[in-house]
């Protein structure tokens, strides 16, 4: 019983493990404390003192989320002390902030606009002390950063610090002067950033942002001469929801293809047809490595590494750029859809791709930035002309007026709208990986991959870093160089996870022959686009909806999607054929670490 | 630029290059430089295996490890109450005078820069400053003119 | 209250008429359980302000079970008006590092530092000598215990222990969530024990005249002798030893020039007396004390004194906590706006209350302080604020 501790809670006992914050202790008897520093992902930092409570025996005040509870401690929760104490921490917040609530993008999603409210805050209590020279950083294609309305909650420097080890944003200065910022406050384009967006999904308030090409997506589909096509992500079906009213997991698939449709998108596809041509492609590339490091013996880089995620890409590229060969060559599921749906789609559908406005619907920040990159225009044109996130579309939606709740569903129109389970769950932390072996394993032998329903369980879940091994036996002809072979394949999440798979490679010592890796803790569905709030339980609930989809699709396993054999039939001939090589690989480059 | 990364070089060898050492290095660099360049916390940054931003968010939470181009001379006047009280003010504007800046700025050519600090811990005998390292106490009009003259004459 | 005359003495800046490091050899000959008690009994406390027990710090990090502890003595003397750990550094340093080594000695630590404030650069040259003079007696006493000087960056902060800490491990000087205390967990993790300049010297001189003949300097409440630090308006600005536990008139009438209208006692951090108080006022009873005494006479504008305060605290502050942050800004616009009449009088009442949110709900000593000198100027020359 020593790893327990009792303690009372308004008058209630409540018995916690030992080391258990106060704050999570009040959670568990159903008492609420308000908080704002406070984040489930990440480590305590017990500076914006909204969650302080009275102790008896205590002076001063106790910080809730930063004080473990003790034996026989008694806490009050609302007292009158507490709620004056509270009232004036907001009060100075709010005198410190940019109160211009009706120009924010975060507006009724915001934890400081919450609490203000509930404490009934006015603008008169104290004087405004916002530094009147703040400018708004719209320099990066992906994030943008607004100073007048940080907290200082320091949230976003925990997250880049401690989800992704990147410390791109750090405090700097004091007293009044203290702020969160860039190194010498360089530019968010100048700095070392992965644009992976966690700093926006973990921010309170509208500080941190991602950059909203909306604006421009309705200009081109106002514009009749425009052709505009959209293709959406795995992850943005199995969250949009939670933006329109929908309960956290739930799949909105076919309503939000209908809604998309409703808006003026002239076609709406699906990015998992490209996921599932990225598994053709990477599958056969990493066949490739294998038989050269097995058979011909030649100098080749394994473990190969996916490069479907952006922020893990330009990770890549600052901090082991003697590494990128390892990363596999092909492009992301959102430029090869790019790449083709300005050649591809527009010769099929007889459209002159110089109209096509080619747009991206995705959980991602860092997916505007790829879009923008300049090597991103193997179609001739720009591959895709703009990224949006599920936050945006979901916007988008409200703005049209549509009742989300009431739409039938429909089916995402094609070419380049069928997809496989596999392509779906891209989604998921795992979910390349598993798409991957489901296809590899079918060439390499001629059968399914030998796990009950092809679900590779142990690819799966919230681990940092997972691993699986397969044996591949029996063979087809060409592949008995991998006869008996055990294969380990590494799966990382969060770049703090991605870091350590990469110190092994630096090493030597990586036991992988494949290794998936996104920038984001979760995957996709824990993406830096996605809805606000996110955290594990509603990481998991998302991943759930995933593997719904997944087990609901008749086909699962990306190399048996018709309209991927067909493309392969009628245009690119052949996987890492000429076609392929120009319109779906790509080359990364050396980047500062520091 | 080499310059700056052999003097890195040096100081992380003197101090070690794990981060409780970051101050002293950064002292070092102040030191010689001056300030704190871009390129000289850079280089601290790849040295220690942080990142830059943490390498300036240490360095600008603290008065002495200044990022901005000072003077080679830094005068830093006392403003705490004490200092104030004995007239600090008229020093400044001696000082605004002699070196043609204003309080905050740095002489053309950086070799002055005329800075304000909070307690010195010389309360008893103030007015008081710093020039760089050495102390000044008692100060009146005269007494710094005479100060500042000789560094002006002499000291380069 | 107890109280009596003011009395000079002499206990901490004797010269050494028994040399510090014979007080450390001798000590080191006794028991360590009754060397901790002997400190516990002397009744001395922290004498950086905080007034923590110091015999009980010790007791505790000898308690703790750690590969090695460090102790670090606090030279960050950032408290405006204080000076009297330089003079103790120039004057007295064996003294000093002679109470470090007592402490290293009894809590099993191997090394120290002196956290050396930026300010006080100039005493390096001086204090590495006399090191080299500790390090041969620590040799000769088979003593396993280094001292190092650690140099500060420049931030008052940094005198709060953990943030002290955060800066010697090359973070910014922000302070810590406590629990956990340095006790348990300070330096990369270790146990460490941080007092201040002040304290290890008088700890050496517990040990040199023992418990008994030490308690009896001062009062119930506070023991022994206290440096003062006194500058202001007095014709005798200085450091001077003083007995704990005399009245404030007393003192003024000392110290000041006649023409005292406010002591503000303990610093910034501390409270600011009306004369009218002084004889109701014993230094050192109930508050603890740093040491720092700036001495106001009437031609001085307490709205210029407060005003100076705030100006600092807003600079000082690590930023981190809001009600530091934000409060210490407001308290300092919130007087400008009363003076300009941008505010009314009355909002000079928010701004207390405003300062006392700040003592309940600030993550240390620095914010929750601010309202000592503040509520006490306001309350004490509301008149002079105003106009």
């Amino acid at each position: 019983m020593t790893d327990k501790v009792t303690l009372t809670i308004d008058g209630q006992n409540v018995t916690v493990d030992k080391g258990m914050s106060i704050l999570d202790a009040a959670k568990q008897i159903d008492v609420r404390i308000p908080t704002l520093c406070h984040h489930e992902d990440l480590c305590v930092a017990g500076n914006c003192r909204i969650c302080v409570v009275e102790q008896k025996g205590k002076n001063t005040l106790t910080p809730s989320c930063a004080t473990p509870a003790e034996p026989g401690m008694e806490i009050e929760t609302s007292t009158p002390k507490v709620r004056k104490a509270r009232k004036d921490i907001m009060a100075l917040l709010v005198s410190e902030h940019n109160t211009q609530c009706t120009t924010c993008y975060r507006s009724t999603n915001c934890e400081l606009q919450d609490l203000a409210a509930e404490y009934n805050i006015d603008n008169d209590i104290y004087i405004s002390v916002v530094k009147p020279d703040l400018n708004i950083d719209k320099s990066s294609w992906s994030i943008e950063k607004d100073d007048s309305k940080c907290i200082r909650c320091q949230r976003c420097v925990r997250t880049c610090a401690e989800l992704q080890h990147v410390n791109a944003l750090a405090v700097t200065e004091r007293g009044k002067d203290m702020r969160v910022s860039t190194f010498m406050h360089l530019p968010m384009n100048e700095i070392v950033c992965t644009n992976c967006g966690q700093c926006i999904t973990h921010c309170p308030t509208g500080a941190l942002t991602e950059r909203r090409y909306y604006d421009k997506i309705w200009d081109a589909i106002d514009d009749p001469d425009k052709h505009v096509v959209i293709n959406t992500a795995p992850s943005v079906r199995v969250a949009l929801g939670e933006m329109l009213g929908y309960e956290v997991g739930t799949r909105v698939t076919g309503k939000m293809v209908t809604a998309l449709k409703k808006m003026g998108f002239d076609s709406v596809l699906d990015t998992d047809f490209s996921a599932d041509l990225t598994i053709i492609e990477e599958a056969n590339e990493l066949l490739v490595r294998l038989k050269k490091a097995f058979v011909t013996k030649e100098e080749v880089a394994l473990p190969m590494i996916t490069s479907c995620s952006p922020g893990w890409v330009k990770f890549i590229e600052h901090m082991y750029p003697e590494h990128l060969a390892h990363l596999s060559t092909c492009k992301s599921p959102q430029q090869m859809f790019g790449a083709l749906t300005k050649t591809y789609y527009a010769e099929k559908k007889g459209i002159d791709p110089s109209k096509i406005v080619s747009v991206a619907g995705m959980p991602c920040a860092a997916k505007k930035y790829e879009a923008n990159r300049p090597e991103m225009r193997d179609s001739g044109f720009m591959d895709v002309d703009a990224g949006l996130t599920t936050r945006e579309i979901g916007h988008m939606i409200k703005q049209a007026g549509i009742d989300f709740l009431e739409l039938e569903d429909s089916n995402f129109d094609s070419i380049m709208g069928e997809s496989t389970g596999a392509g779906v769950i891209f989604g998921a932390t795992g979910g390349v990986m598993e798409a991957a072996l489901r296809t590899a394993y079918f060439v390499i032998t001629g059968r399914p991959v030998p796990f009950n329903d092809l679900n590779i369980t142990p690819v799966r879940g919230l681990e940092g870093i997972k691993e699986a091994t397969i044996k591949f036996e029996d063979c087809l002809p060409e592949y008995s160089f991998l006869e008996g072979v055990e294969a380990k394949f590494g799966i990382a999440h969060g770049l703090i996870n991605a870091r350590q798979i990469m110190d092994q490679i630096v090493e030597g010592k990586s036991p992988f022959v494949f290794i998936e890796i996104m920038a984001c803790p979760g995957g996709c569905i824990g993406g830096g686009g996605q809805p606000i709030p996110t955290n594990d339980e509603i990481r998991k609930k998302r991943i759930a909806a995933i593997y719904e989809e997944d087990m609901n699709k008749p086909i699962r396993m990306s190399h048996e999607n018709p309209e991927i054999v067909a493309i392969y039939e009628d245009y690119l001939e052949k996987p890492l054929g000429e076609k392929s090589h120009h319109l779906l690989h790509t080359k990364y480059r050396k980047r500062k670490r520091y | 630029m080499a310059e700056v990364k052999e003097l890195v070089k040096k100081l992380s060898k003197k101090y070690g290059k794990t981060r409780e050492n970051l101050i002293p290095v950064l002292q070092g660099i102040v030191d010689e430089e001056n300030c704190l360049s871009k390129a000289a916390m850079r280089e601290v940054a790849q040295e220690m295996d942080i990142s830059a931003a943490e390498v300036y968010g240490t360095a600008s939470f603290f008065s002495f490890l200044n990022t901005k181009e000072d003077g080679k001379y830094k005068i830093r006047v006392c403003k705490s109450i004490t200092c104030d009280m004995k007239g600090k003010q008229e020093l400044i504007k001696v000082m605004e005078d002699m070196l043609k800046v204003k309080l905050g700025e740095t002489t053309q050519g950086k070799r002055f820069s005329l800075l304000e600090t909070n307690c010195i811990g010389l309360c008893d005998k103030g007015p008081a400053m710093l020039i760089n390292d050495e102390f000044f106490t008692e100060l009146t009009p005269e007494k710094v003119r005479e100060i500042l003259g000789d560094y002006i004459r002499n000291k380069y | 209250m107890t109280s009596h005359k003011l009395r000079k003495v002499d206990v901490i800046f004797s010269p050494y008429s028994v040399a510090p490091y014979k007080i450390l050899k001798d000590t080191m000959q006794r028991d360590k359980n009754e060397v901790i008690q002997e400190l516990i009994d002397s009744g001395l406390r922290g004498r950086g302000g905080a007034g923590f027990p110091t015999g009980l710090k010790w007791k505790f990090a000898a308690a703790e079970k750690s590969d090695i502890k460090y102790i670090i003595c606090n030279a960050d003397e950032g408290e405006p008006g204080t000076f009297k750990d330089r003079k103790l550094l120039v004057e007295v340093p064996r003294k000093v590092f002679s109470g470090m080594a007592i402490c290293a000695w009894v809590t099993g630590s191997t090394k120290g530092y002196i956290y050396l404030r930026r300010e006080y650069r100039y005493l390096i040259p001086k204090l590495k000598e006399e090191l080299a003079l500790y390090e041969k007696h620590a040799k000769e006493f088979d003593l396993d215990f280094s001292i190092e000087i650690f140099l500060g960056a420049g931030a008052y902060v940094c005198g709060e222990e953990t943030a002290l800490i955060e800066s010697m491990e090359g973070k910014r000087g922000e302070p810590r969530n406590k629990p956990p205390y340095p006790i348990q967990d300070g330096f990369l993790g270790k146990p460490t024990i941080v007092n201040n300049v002040e304290t290890f010297a008088s700890s050496t001189m517990v040990f040199r005249y023992g418990a008994k003949e030490y308690i009896k300097l001062g009062t119930d409440d506070q023991h022994g002798s206290k440096l003062f630090s006194i500058s202001g308006d007095s014709p005798k600005e200085g450091v001077y030893e003083l007995e704990l536990g005399m009245r404030l008139d007393e003192f003024a009438e000392e110290f000041g020039d006649g023409d005292t209208k406010a002591v503000q006692v303990g610093g910034v951090a501390g409270f600011c007396i009306p004369r009218k108080n002084f004889k109701d006022t014993i230094i050192g009873e109930g508050n603890t004390t740093g040491g720092s005494t700036m001495i106001f006479n009437s031609t001085r504008s307490m709205y210029n004194v407060l005003h100076n305060y705030l100006e600092f605290y807003a600079e000082e502050s690590c930023g981190q906590c809001t009600p530091c942050r934000v409060g210490t800004q407001q308290l300092l616009k919130g007087i400008e706006a009363v003076k300009n009449g941008t505010k009314p009088p009355q909002y000079l009442d928010n701004l207390i209350k405003l300062s006392e949110t700040m003592k309940l709900t600030s993550k240390c000593g620095l914010g929750q302080s601010v309202t000592n000198s503040f509520s006490s100027i306001v309350n004490n020359f509301r008149e002079e604020i105003l106009f």
